[in-house]
Parts: structure tokens; C-alpha cells; sequence
């Protein structure tokens, strides 16, 4: 009777842990953008990406449809490069889109703001390897009060 | 000269030590394993190892969430950040604290009861009483306690990660405010499953094994006298706090130090 005892804890003991486990899965963990999903590659190049970083977020009007794969430095023209990896359910952007790097709330992270373009005849949609080629930078805070006291000087 | 001879013992005494040790582990849990009789031990160890050691794990995982959330409050507040509480909160609990304070908290109440009982069974000659009757120790003995520690420290540090960050929920969103939703949708949004549970649960199965291993080891080598018993949970406790420390550095390193 004690040793069946002692099994039926070990068993609350499993089930509590098979619980947390479970909790940490489903309610704390991000999940939804794990490798397993389909996704397809676009290169964008900017003259200055601020802090964007590798996984930060790819979004359409605020819904998050990629992340960023790799940052690198192009060879001949030292102009960032970066990599992004969208889900294949989203393949649908005309070439005409742009993106750009904005910055969630005052002290957020940044990500990239996707703004697909007009879809019209002859347009083709962009696909697997694809460049944008319509690209905003990072705005950088010392560069916009730069402008401002050339400009303020000015007047 | 004779401090040379000195260092030359002790880096043998070690030497020899970490040997015996490894043999120990060799013995109980490479050669020949009986699954049919060793599954049966184990679960009566994991209840004496992970089960009774539940009630200290749940409290001191409640409340570090508690004094976390309440501690990243009072700060996180004056930047008008409170929401960033819960992935505060989730992270250092599941990245650190979760593993170590279990590691800590395992040594001292499992670890040093291990030692202690292996000691006395190694005292009272019990040891030798099962090697007379052709019953291996290392196997009927140290083999199922071991297994016991392994298996049941990640399950408790994942409980106690769990029991944490509803802990941080209490203080922080019913009784400071922080919105609910907030907290936790802004962890789900920060905390990556492979990235911080995963490596989580690797690194409390590495401070399990060192600290079941430091703990069998020491009673199994222990002098068998009171005294010798008495030093021996005393080195288990120590050592296996400052292993858990020291590979802990180690660990956080490799998993999240390089980007």
C-alpha cells in the first residue's frame, strides 16, 4: 500500500509538471513563428537601419507577416542589406511595395513597415529571392535634430 | 620543496578522486542496465527526491515571482514601462532563476539527504551486506537515486518557473494594476520557445546530473564515521552550489551570450 501510494504522488508529480510545462508552452512561449512555417526570402537595402535587428518583426498595417532573417553589409556599394523571411501565406505583394524601418511607440523596438503597392496589370508580385527596391532608412534622432537647428538657423 | 610535494599529493588526491567518481557513475549507470528492476526503485527515489521536494520548491518559486514583479514594479513604473513586467518576470525566471534557485534549493534539501543516507548505509555496513548477498550497490543503490535526480530537478524547475510567473501575475496585475492582457501578451511576444524554455530545461538537466552525481559520489566515498558522514553532506552542499554557479556562467555564455 505504501509503495502505491508513493507511485500515485510520483503520478501528481508528473501531471503538475506535464501542467507547467503546458502553461509555459501555450501561454508564455511564442511559438507561432518557429522554423517549421512556410515561408519565402525578399532582400531589401537601406542606407541605414537604426536598430533593427536579426528577428525583429515584418509588418502590414501592424499585423506581423515575417521577421528579419540576417543583416548584412553589401561588398561594392557598404549599403546594409537586409534579409527577410515572410510566410508563404502572404505571396500576394506587387513589386511596386516599400518598406521601411519605423520605431513601435517612443522607446520601442523598431521593425519593418511593409506597405504593399498598387496590384495592376503588369505588375508581377514579388517572389522567392526578390528585391524591394523602394526603401525608407531608419529615421536617426541626431540626424532630425541636426535638420532642425540647420533649418531653425536658417529662418 | 615541500610545498611541491604537497601540491603534487593534492593534485593526485583530486585526480584520483575524480577518477573513483567517474567510476562510480561508469558502474551504476553504464554497464549492464536492468530497466525492469531499476524503473521501479526510481520511482520510489523520484518521490523521495523530486516529490517531497515539491512544497519548498512551489513556495520559493512564488514567491521570487512575487518579490520580482513587485521589485521590476517600483522601477519599471517610473519609465512608464510596467507592461514590460511580464516578460521581466518570464525571462529571468525561466533563463536564470528557475534553474538555478532549483539547483540551490535541490542541493540543499535532496543532495544532502542523499549523501547522508548513502553515508550511514556505507556506516552501518549496508553497503557491504548487499555485496555479500551479490546484490551490486552501485546498481540496486546509487543507479536509481541518480536517475531520480536527473529526472525530477528539470521537472521541478519547470514548475517552479510556472508557480514564478504566476506569482509576478498576483502582485503585479491583482494587486499593482498592470493590465492583465498586457502582461501576457507582451511575454508571449518576447519569450521564444527554443530560445529561453529550451535552454532552460538543458541547463537544469546539466546542474541535476552534476548535482546527483556530487551527492551519490559523496556518500558512496564518504569515511564511514559520524564525522566523516557530517563533512561529506557538508562538501555535497558546497560543491554542488559553487558546480551550479560556475556552469551556470558557462552555460548563459554559450546559449545567450554570442548573438
Amino acid at each position: 500500500m505504501k509503495s502505491k501510494k508513493a507511485e500515485l504522488l510520483v503520478g501528481v508529480f508528473v501531471v503538475l509538471t506535464i501542467a507547467a510545462g503546458l502553461m509555459l508552452a501555450l501561454n508564455v512561449a511564442n511559438n507561432s513563428m518557429s522554423g517549421s512555417d512556410d515561408t519565402y526570402t525578399l532582400y531589401a537595402k537601406f542606407d541605414n537601419i537604426g536598430g533593427l535587428k536579426v528577428r525583429s518583426a515584418v509588418k502590414v498595417g501592424g499585423v506581423t507577416v515575417g521577421r528579419v532573417d540576417n543583416i548584412s553589409l553589401g561588398n561594392t556599394d557598404f549599403t546594409p542589406i537586409v534579409t527577410m523571411s515572410i510566410l508563404s501565406e502572404f505571396d500576394q505583394f506587387p513589386e511596386t511595395s516599400s518598406v521601411s524601418i519605423l520605431t513601435s511607440g517612443l522607446l520601442g523596438e523598431q521593425y519593418i513597415g511593409f506597405q504593399p503597392g498598387f496590384a495592376m496589370e503588369g505588375i508581377e508580385s514579388l517572389g522567392q529571392g526578390d528585391y524591394i527596391e523602394d526603401t525608407k532608412s531608419a529615421l536617426v534622432l541626431e540626424d532630425l535634430i541636426g535638420q532642425f537647428l540647420f533649418s531653425s538657423n536658417d529662418g | 620543496m615541500s610545498w611541491l610535494i604537497n601540491l603534487g599529493a593534492s593534485t593526485l588526491n583530486r585526480l584520483e578522486m575524480f577518477g573513483r567518481a567517474t567510476l562510480m557513475l561508469f558502474g551504476a549507470v553504464v554497464a549492464k542496465p536492468q530497466p525492469l528492476k531499476l524503473i521501479p526503485l526510481t520511482i520510489k527515489q523520484i518521490h523521495v527526491v523530486g516529490v517531497q521536494s515539491l512544497l519548498i520548491i512551489v513556495v520559493s518559486g512564488l514567491f521570487i515571482g512575487m518579490v520580482m514583479s513587485l521589485q521590476g514594479y517600483t522601477i519599471l513604473v517610473s519609465y512608464g514601462a510596467e507592461g514590460s513586467l511580464g516578460p521581466m518576470v518570464a525571462l529571468s525566471l525561466l533563463r536564470e532563476l528557475g534553474p538555478v534557485v532549483t539547483a540551490l534549493l535541490f542541493a540543499g534539501r535532496a543532495g544532502s539527504a542523499l549523501t547522508a543516507e548513502i553515508g550511514l548505509m556505507k556506516a552501518t555496513e549496508q553497503l557491504s551486506s548487499l555485496e555479500m548477498m551479490a546484490v551490486d550497490p552501485l546498481r540496486r543503490v546509487i543507479a536509481p537515486r541518480l536517475w531520480a535526480g536527473i529526472i525530477s530537478m528539470p521537472m521541478l524547475a519547470l514548475i517552479f518557473s510556472a508557480v514564478g510567473i504566476l506569482g509576478g501575475h498576483l502582485v503585479g496585475v491583482d494587486w499593482l494594476g498592470v493590465d492583465s492582457g498586457s502582461y501576457w501578451s507582451i511575454m508571449q511576444a518576447t519569450v521564444d520557445w527554443n530560445k529561453d524554455v529550451v535552454n532552460g530545461i538543458i541547463k537544469s538537466v546539466v546542474f541535476a546530473f552534476v548535482i546527483t552525481w556530487i551527492a551519490t559520489f559523496k556518500g558512496y566515498d564518504s569515511i564511514p564515521t559520524s564525522e566523516g558522514i557530517s563533512k561529506a553532506t557538508t562538501e555535497t552542499v558546497v560543491f554542488s552550489s559553487l558546480a551550479v554557479l560556475g556552469l551556470d556562467f558557462i552555460l548563459t555564455a554559450l546559449m545567450f551570450g554570442i548573438e
